[in-house]
C-alpha cells in the first residue's frame, strides 16, 4: 500500500517537472519569429516515417546508423514492459501480466532482454567510440567538458538501467523457483538465467532485497532519466520528430525569402511609398540573437544532439577553419537557454545587451560555402545554412560590415550588373568572332 | 573568315523581339560565362551545339545583369531583390519560358528563387538539356578520342545537393566513349570546390588548408586525364588546384559541354 503510493507520488512529480521543463522549452522555441509551416501534411507524415522514425538519414554512416538503430528500437521495445511496472506499481501487484498472457509471458520477457542486450551493446559500443577510438568529431573544440559528459552520462545511465533489468530478472526466477511467496511462478527468462549461477548462493532476504532494489532503481532510473532529457542533447528523442515533420521542403538551394525587403525594393523600383507596416514596427534585417530567428532555426538548435556529423563533412572545417555548423547550432541553443532563463528572472522585456555574436564570430559566419553537406548529412533534418545566412544578412543589412571584398563586389553588382569590374556594355564580347567547324 | 568554317552570330532577344521572333529558349549566359576568360570558352561550346542542333535560342546580351545568387549567399539581399526584379522584369516583357545556362547557381537561382517575385520559368541547366538531346537521339556521339583516357566528374554543389541533380552529368558522360572514375565522395556527398557562397570573391578564412586543394587531391587518386566539371566557379577551383599540384599540363580540366564540343569536332 504504502509502495503503491509511493510509486504513484513519485510518478505524478516526475511528469509534473518533465511537463514543466517542456513548457519553457516550448515558451523558448516560440519567443522565435513567427513562420507558418501548415503546407505538405502528408508529405511531412511521409518525412517522419522515413526520417524521424525510419531513421534512413542515420545510414548513411552505416556503423553508427546501425548501433543507433539497436539503441533506439531497444529502448523503445524494453519500455513496452514498463506498461506492467506500472500496473505493479499502482496495483501492488507482481508481475500481473504473466497471468494473462501464461506461457507467452516469458517469452515475451525474454525478447525484452534482447532488446536490453541490444540497448547495452550500442550504449557499450558509442561509449568506446567515444572514450576509446576517440573519434575526431566527438573531439572537435566545441565539444568542451559538459557536451563530452553529457553524451557519456546518457550512455552509462542506459547501461545501468539495463543491467538493472538483467539482474532483477535474474533473482526474480531464483525467488520463484524458492516458492518464496509473492514470486509466482512466470517461468524462465532467457538471458538474465546466465546471471542466475551468480546469484543463486544468496539467502532469498538478500534476493528480495537485490530484486527490490532493480525494480526501484529501473523505475526511479527511468524517472531521472526522462527529466534529465529537457537539460541534455539528448531532448533529440523527442524533438527530432517534430523537427523532420517541419523541415524544409523546397529544393535544398532556395534560400528563404525575406518579404519585408521584396516591399522596400519594389518601391524602390517604382518610386511608390512603401506601405506602412500594420504595427508600425521595424523589423531587423537578418538576426543577432535568438528572437530575430524563426522558431523553427530555434527548433533546430534544441533538436541538435552533437552528433558532429554535420561539421565532419563541412568543407571549411576540414580545411582546419574555425566555422563549425554543430557549434553554430549549440551557440544558437545556448544563448536561447540563456535569453529563457533571463525572462524567467527578470521578465519578458529583459535585454542583456549580448546578442548571438558573442558567441558565433564574423570569422565563422564567413567561412560558409552555403554547400549543404551539412543539411545532408544531419539525420534530422536540421537547416544549419539557414541560421547561418540569417546571421550574415545581419551583419551585411544592419551592420553594414561585410568584408570588404564581398562589398566590392556588391558595388560592381550595383553598378555594372556583375561581380566582377568589367562594363555591363561588354556582356557580349564573348560572342565575337565565333566560328564552328562547317557540317 | 577562317577556312571551312561558319560564323555564328548568336541571336539576342532584343533583335528578334523586333522582328517579331520568339525563341524557344533563353540561354542565360551568366556573368561568368560573359567575363571569366575560362568560362567564355564553354559558353562558346555550349553556342555551338545550340547551333549545330538547329536549337532555337537567344541572349538577352547587354540586358542580362547578375544574377544575385553571390549577393544573396553573402548576405545582401536587398541588392539580390533589386537584380531579381530587374532580370525577371526584362525577361517577363520578352515572355520568356523556358531558360537554359551552364552556371548551376543561375540555374538555382532562377528555378528556385525567382518564383518569389513573379519569375515563373523552365530553367534547364545544360547538362540536363544535353541529356534530354541525347535521350531523344537528336545527339549522339561517335569519337572516341577520349576513349583511353579516363575522366572523373565534380559535383558541383548548386547543381547536386541543392537540387538533386546527379545523373544528368552522368549520363552525358556515358554517352562518350572514355573511362569514367568517381571520387571517394561524389554525388550527395560530394566535396564543394570552396568557392560558393562568396567565397570566390574573397580571401580564404584562416585555416590549414585551401577547400579545392583538398577536393583536388581528391580528384588526382582518381588518376584522372580530366577532371570535369559543369560549373564556372568549380572550373576556377579545380583549374586553380590542377595549377597548384603542377599538373595542368597533363591534366585539363573541361566542362561537360566542351567535351561534347570536342567529340562533335564543332
Amino acid at each position: 500500500m504504502i509502495n503503491s503510493i509511493i510509486f504513484i507520488l513519485l510518478w505524478a512529480g516526475a511528469i509534473a517537472f518533465f511537463a514543466w521543463n517542456i513548457k519553457k522549452i516550448s515558451r523558448n522555441i516560440k519567443l522565435g519569429r513567427d513562420i507558418e509551416i501548415k503546407d505538405n501534411k502528408k508529405k511531412r507524415w511521409g518525412l517522419v516515417l522515413k526520417i524521424a522514425v525510419g531513421q534512413s538519414k542515420m545510414m548513411k554512416l552505416p556503423i553508427s546508423g546501425i548501433l543507433h538503430v539497436l539503441v533506439y528500437a531497444g529502448f523503445i521495445l524494453v519500455n513496452i514492459e514498463m506498461l506492467e511496472v506500472m500496473i505493479d506499481g499502482v496495483a501492488g501487484t507482481h508481475r500481473i501480466l504473466a497471468s494473462i498472457f501464461g506461457f507467452l509471458y516469458p517469452i515475451a520477457i525474454s525478447s525484452f532482454e534482447f532488446f536490453a542486450l541490444f540497448v547495452m551493446i550500442g550504449c557499450i559500443a558509442f561509449l568506446s567510440r567515444r572514450n576509446v577510438m576517440k573519434v575526431d568529431r566527438f573531439w572537435k573544440p566545441e565539444m568542451k567538458w559538459w557536451p563530452r559528459l553529457d553524451a557519456n552520462l546518457i550512455l552509462i545511465t542506459e547501461v545501468v538501467l539495463m543491467t538493472s533489468i538483467f539482474i532483477m530478472n535474474a533473482s526474480d526466477y531464483i525467488l520463484q523457483t524458492r516458492g518464496v511467496e509473492h514470486y509466482h511462478e512466470v517461468g524462465s527468462f532467457l538471458l538474465s538465467s546466465f546471471f542466475v549461477p551468480m546469484l543463486q548462493n544468496l539467502p532469498s532476504e538478500t534476493l528480495i532485497l537485490i530484486e527490490r532494489t532493480c525494480w526501484w532503481l529501473h523505475i526511479v532510473g527511468i524517472m531521472i532519466f526522462l527529466n534529465y532529457i529537457p537539460y541534455s542533447k539528448h531532448f533529440h528523442v523527442f524533438l527530432s520528430f517534430f523537427n523532420v515533420y517541419y523541415s524544409k521542403l523546397e529544393p535544398v538551394g532556395k534560400l528563404a525569402n525575406m518579404p519585408s525587403i521584396t516591399t522596400e525594393v519594389k518601391s524602390m523600383l517604382t518610386g511608390e511609398e512603401p506601405p506602412m507596416d500594420e504595427d508600425g514596427e521595424v523589423e531587423a534585417f537578418g538576426a543577432q540573437d535568438v528572437k530575430e530567428l524563426t522558431w523553427k532555426h530555434l527548433m533546430d538548435s534544441y533538436t541538435c544532439t552533437e552528433c558532429g556529423r554535420c561539421t565532419a563533412v563541412c568543407p571549411a572545417n576540414l580545411t582546419g577553419k574555425l566555422l563549425s555548423p554543430r557549434k553554430v547550432m549549440m551557440d544558437i541553443r545556448d544563448r536561447l537557454e540563456l535569453v529563457g532563463k533571463n525572462i524567467d528572472k527578470n521578465g519578458p522585456d529583459f535585454t542583456d545587451e549580448k546578442s548571438l555574436f558573442d558567441s558565433i564570430s564574423a570569422e565563422e559566419l564567413w567561412a560558409c560555402t552555403t554547400c549543404n553537406a551539412c543539411t545532408n548529412a544531419c539525420p534530422v533534418n536540421i537547416d544549419q545554412v539557414s541560421s547561418i545566412l540569417e546571421l550574415r544578412r545581419y551583419i551585411v543589412m544592419e551592420q553594414a560590415a561585410a568584408p570588404s571584398e564581398l562589398n566590392a563586389i556588391f558595388s560592381n553588382i550595383e553598378n555594372n550588373g556583375a561581380p566582377w569590374q568589367f562594363a555591363q556594355d561588354d556582356r557580349m564580347l564573348w560572342a565575337d568572332e565565333l566560328y564552328m567547324n562547317e557540317k | 573568315m577562317p577556312e571551312n568554317k561558319r560564323k555564328i552570330e548568336v541571336p539576342v532577344m532584343a533583335d528578334l523581339f523586333d522582328k517579331g521572333d520568339k525563341p524557344e529558349y533563353l540561354l542565360w549566359v551568366g556573368s561568368a560565362g560573359a567575363f571569366d576568360d575560362r568560362y567564355k570558352k564553354v559558353t562558346r561550346a555550349f553556342v555551338k551545339i545550340l547551333t549545330h542542333l538547329n536549337i532555337s535560342y537567344a541572349v538577352l546580351g547587354i540586358e542580362e545583369d547578375s544574377s544575385g545568387d553571390v549577393a544573396r549567399r553573402a548576405g545582401n539581399e536587398m541588392l539580390f531583390q533589386m537584380q531579381a526584379m530587374m532580370n525577371i522584369e526584362t525577361m517577363n516583357a520578352y515572355e520568356v519560358k523556358k531558360i537554359l545556362t551552364c552556371d548551376p547557381h543561375a540555374f538555382n537561382t532562377l528555378k528556385n528563387e525567382y518564383s518569389d517575385y513573379d519569375g515563373n520559368y523552365e530553367v534547364i541547366h545544360h547538362t540536363q538539356f544535353l541529356q534530354q538531346l541525347i535521350a531523344e537521339g537528336k545527339l549522339s556521339i561517335n569519337s572516341d578520342i577520349y576513349k583511353d583516357k579516363t575522366l572523373t566528374y565534380h559535383d558541383p554543389c548548386y547543381l547536386g545537393r541543392a537540387n538533386g541533380e546527379y545523373d544528368a552529368p552522368r549520363d552525358v558522360l556515358n554517352a562518350i566513349p572514355s573511362k569514367k572514375v568517381e571520387m571517394k565522395r561524389n554525388k550527395s556527398n560530394a566535396l564543394c570546390c570552396g568557392a560558393g557562397g562568396g567565397q570566390m570573391f574573397k580571401e580564404a578564412e584562416k585555416g590549414d588548408k585551401e577547400v579545392f586543394i583538398e577536393r583536388i587531391e581528391e580528384a588526382l587518386e582518381t588518376k584522372p586525364d580530366i577532371v570535369v566539371t559543369a560549373c564556372p566557379y568549380c572550373m576556377v577551383m579545380m583549374t586553380d588546384g590542377l595549377k597548384y599540384k603542377n599538373k595542368e599540363e597533363e591534366i585539363k580540366n573541361y566542362d561537360i559541354a566542351e567535351l561534347i564540343e570536342q567529340s562533335l569536332e564543332l
